[in-house]
């Protein structure tokens, strides 16, 4: 019963989210006042009805993951009797209908706070910003009701489900992907706001500020969300490698890039009043590089982890879906945008036309990814033969495009607005410049072995660090209160700066060994000997495992003991590798089992990695998360 | 410089700049295509000698072989790629993904050495038992689509 009123509840926030997307839009383009008045007003309870029958239907979908209703389709295809509670709560976001269930939840979350936080919005504009999402829900909605009903009954149920797949049983799994979706969701506001925006012909300063939270809100939960996706990739793979270039972590990475531009772009349209159409064109960009993130993940045409259905008629409806977002928002904005007036002056060098290099940048580096994403995708499409693009190619291009970016984070942040003096910058950074060389000429050695690579990575990582020290510590001598962004602002770009060090130091003095190993057999990587000293059966509630006992020892002292395993859960065949890792500040410890080389399980292949800086990457993410989060709390936004 | 020209300038370097990225990107991408080829396709000499590609088809059952290799050290693993047409032999150093099974689909990366043996850098992991990649499941049905054309030339 509570299944079929999910599914009554997910149909009336369709009819609700078409009333929402429609009437507060007609009411800016009647003329009666009162009218205009009457239907604006429809769109923040619109707004908050929707979200409380699409948050009963996820309840409803919950109710039936808790209870083990093996009846409901989905339930029955991941889950299982004897996962744990919270995996199977997870389980609900942990196939194709319930991740999409989850996403228009958030969307309509993100409404209904557009709809709270925007008292200070004129009326017309709520009632646009909110009708926009509404008509965004209503596709997420049909998509879900025609071809993802997560609500399906399976007759004659089936007697205990297949439970989820072992490699999202984690609690990284449980996080991940509503971060992900927080930002992918959050690029809808952004885009909302620019769509109204073009709508009601006022692109000026007063929109862009009222967008900026926002936007910095959802691009802080986009990199909590990649970085969650990262770091679960690391110890739950059991390969070691926290990034693979693979299709679905570029789709995540695009809009990451996009809204970085955006962010900075909006800036330059609230200070000066200038890249107005830019800052628009990159909002929908955002936008629909989150909608594309979807369609590749969710429709099938990419093989990973993440892909769920392969049924045809999904991909093609959210092809659709996006065809007719990014097509009518740039017909919208062909039309307008002529009528959008320049901004303020610029100079050759200034404020503006360092953000001006760090959005061309930022684009031309997603233009980077995209093509090496979907080109195997359009090759084999057209039947023109199968390819892959490798993460060499990635590397190779990436690297020079976000080298620049990296380094202009500092000129441009003391570079002043409108007319910028180059002597005055080269000036007073010259010290800052000279110590990050030397520093980086020099910590090398101490790090082991010189090379170029890590020489001018640390060189750009230490770069912004002091840069971004010299300026905060010139702004706490002056007088004056100093304002939240600020702090945002370069707490963000010391993350920046710390991210760049850890992935310079992971990739110059990583050490891998694959090898064979008895019990009683040591392998070292100095100044750490590791040594295999059981191999034990162990039992989990809904799986069995060999569990190794490593010591590790510097000095001949144990200093921390691994256990890595590799499990076998009930209800597949599936091996499962769990790493042992521990973590210091300066390196991850990291071993995990390979496969019994004998028929008695007494030899295993392992593999053992020394990786320096690692927790300096998820150190790095964390600190551009709390600068993002610091920057939207600004108290000027809160007028 | 009056504010007309420096305004073309800045446009101008802007181009210049987008048209290197552009070059330095495409050029990239055109030497890290890596294209991929059935088990039938190398057996014909289709594959490139001494540039990276791809391989896939289904794991010969029984063709896998450990080499023994000293504790500590790295073990060598060798098994052969088959499209149920034609056959290729791998070697492959390191560890095997978890759901590696004679069997069952495989995609491996690597380079053909002169002795037609496919050194293997990658053995593409799946993240799903019932799952078979893509390309592997492309290579089997070339090769039955081959038989059956060649069984309809034999019948008159």
């Amino acid at each position: 019963m509570i299944p079929e009123l999910g599914h009554f509840a997910l149909i009336l926030a369709a009819v609700v989210a078409l009333m929402q997307g429609v009437l507060p839009i007609a009411g800016t383009l009647v003329r009666d006042a009162q009218t205009q008045v009457t239907l604006q007003s429809l769109a923040r309870p619109t707004a908050a009805l929707q979200f409380v029958l699409v948050a009963f239907a996820f309840g409803a979908l919950a109710a039936a993951f808790l209870g083990n209703d093996f009846s409901v389709q989905y339930v029955a295809q991941h889950s299982n009797s004897l996962l744990p509670k919270p995996y199977q709560f997870a389980a609900v976001w942990g196939g194709h209908e319930g991740s999409l269930l989850l996403w228009v939840l958030l969307l309509s979350l993100w409404t209904v706070a557009v709809a709270v936080f925007s008292r200070s919005l004129p009326l017309d504009m709520v009632a646009r910003v909110i009708g926009v999402l509404g008509l965004i829900s209503v596709g997420f909605l049909l998509f879900i009701l025609t071809t993802s009903n997560p609500f399906e009954r399976l007759l004659p149920a089936a007697l205990d489900g297949r439970d989820l797949n072992p490699l999202l049983q984690d609690p990284g799994l449980v996080i991940h992907p509503p971060m992900l979706y927080m930002g992918y969701v959050g690029m809808a506001v952004a885009f909302a706001f620019a769509v109204s925006a073009l709508m009601s012909g006022r692109l000026d300063a007063a929109w862009a500020r009222w967008s900026r939270p926002w936007t910095v809100v959802a691009w802080m939960f986009l990199t909590f969300g990649i970085g969650l996706g990262s770091w679960w990739a690391y110890y739950e793979l059991g390969w070691g490698g926290w990034w693979f270039w693979d299709p679905v972590e570029n789709a995540s990475l695009m809009p990451w890039l996009v809204g970085t531009a955006l962010i900075h772009s909006l800036m330059v349209t609230e200070k000066r009043g200038s890249f107005k159409a830019w800052t628009v064109l990159l909002a929908i960009a955002a936008f629909s590089l989150s909608l594309l993130g979807t369609f590749l993940v969710r429709s099938g045409v990419l093989t990973s982890v993440h892909a769920f259905a392969s049924d045809p008629k999904r991909g093609v409806f959210i092809l659709i879906f996006l065809a007719v977002v990014v097509g009518s928002s740039l017909t919208l904005f062909a039309w307008r945008a002529p009528r959008v007036a320049l901004g303020g002056r610029m100079e050759l060098v200034s404020r503006e036309s360092f953000l001006l290099a760090n959005s061309v940048l930022l684009v031309v580096a997603t233009a980077a990814v995209l093509l090496g994403t979907i080109y195997p995708l359009i090759i084999d499409a057209l039947n023109l033969g199968k390819l892959s693009v490798g993460p060499p190619y990635f590397n190779a291009v990436f690297a020079p495009l976000l080298v620049p970016t990296v380094f202009l984070i500092i000129p441009g942040s003391v570079a002043r607005w409108r007319d910028a003096n180059v002597r005055e910058i080269v000036f007073k950074l010259r010290w800052t410049f000279a110590s990050a060389l030397g520093l980086a000429l020099v910590l090398p050695f101490a790090l082991g072995a010189w090379s170029i690579g890590a020489a001018f990575g640390l060189f750009l990582g230490l770069w912004v660090a002091l840069g971004t020290a010299q300026q905060v510590l010139a702004r706490v001598n002056k007088p004056g209160r100093i304002p939240a962004s600020f702090w945002g602002q370069h707490l963000a770009h010391f993350g920046m700066a710390v991210l760049v060090i850890g992935i310079t130091g992971v990739k110059s003095y990583e050490v891998e060994r694959d090898v064979r190993m008895q019990i009683g057999d040591v392998v070292t990587i100095a100044p750490y000997t590791f040594r295999l000293n059981s191999l034990d059966e162990v039992r989990g509630p809904n799986y069995k495992a060999v569990r190794a006992d490593v010591q590790v020892l510097r000095n001949d002292k144990i200093i921390e003991i691994l256990q890595p395993e590799k499990r076998r859960y009930f209800s597949s065949a599936m091996p499962m590798t769990e790493a042992g890792i521990d973590s210091g500040f300066m390196r991850d410890l990291y071993v995990s089992l390979g496969e019994p080389l004998d028929d008695a399980r007494t030899e295993w292949s392992m593999r053992v990695y020394y990786k320096p800086f690692v927790p300096w990457l998820w150190g790095g993410v964390v600190l551009m998360v709390l600068g993002g989060l610091l920057a939207a709390l600004d108290r000027r936004y809160r007028k | 410089m009056k504010p007309r020209t420096k305004r073309f300038a800045l446009i101008a370097a802007g181009i210049v700049v987008l048209c290197a990225a552009a070059a330095f990107v495409l050029n990239a991408f055109q030497s890290n295509l890596v294209f991929f080829f059935t088990p039938t396709q190398v057996s014909n000499g289709e594959a490139p000698k001494g540039r990276v590609f791809r391989a896939g088809g289904m794991v010969k059952e029984g063709s896998l072989v450990r080499d023994n290799a000293a504790a500590g050290e790295g073990s060598t693993v060798r098994f052969v790629i088959t499209d149920t047409a034609h056959e290729m032999p791998v070697t492959y150093m390191g560890l095997l993904p978890d759901l590696f099974k004679e069997g069952k689909g495989v995609v491996a990366q690597g380079k053909l050495g002169d002795d037609g043996v496919f050194v293997a850098s990658e053995v593409l992991a799946k993240h799903d038992e019932n799952y078979m990649p893509p390309e592997a499941q492309h290579a089997m049905d070339q090769a039955s689509a081959a038989k059956a054309a060649q069984s309809l030339k034999v019948k008159p």
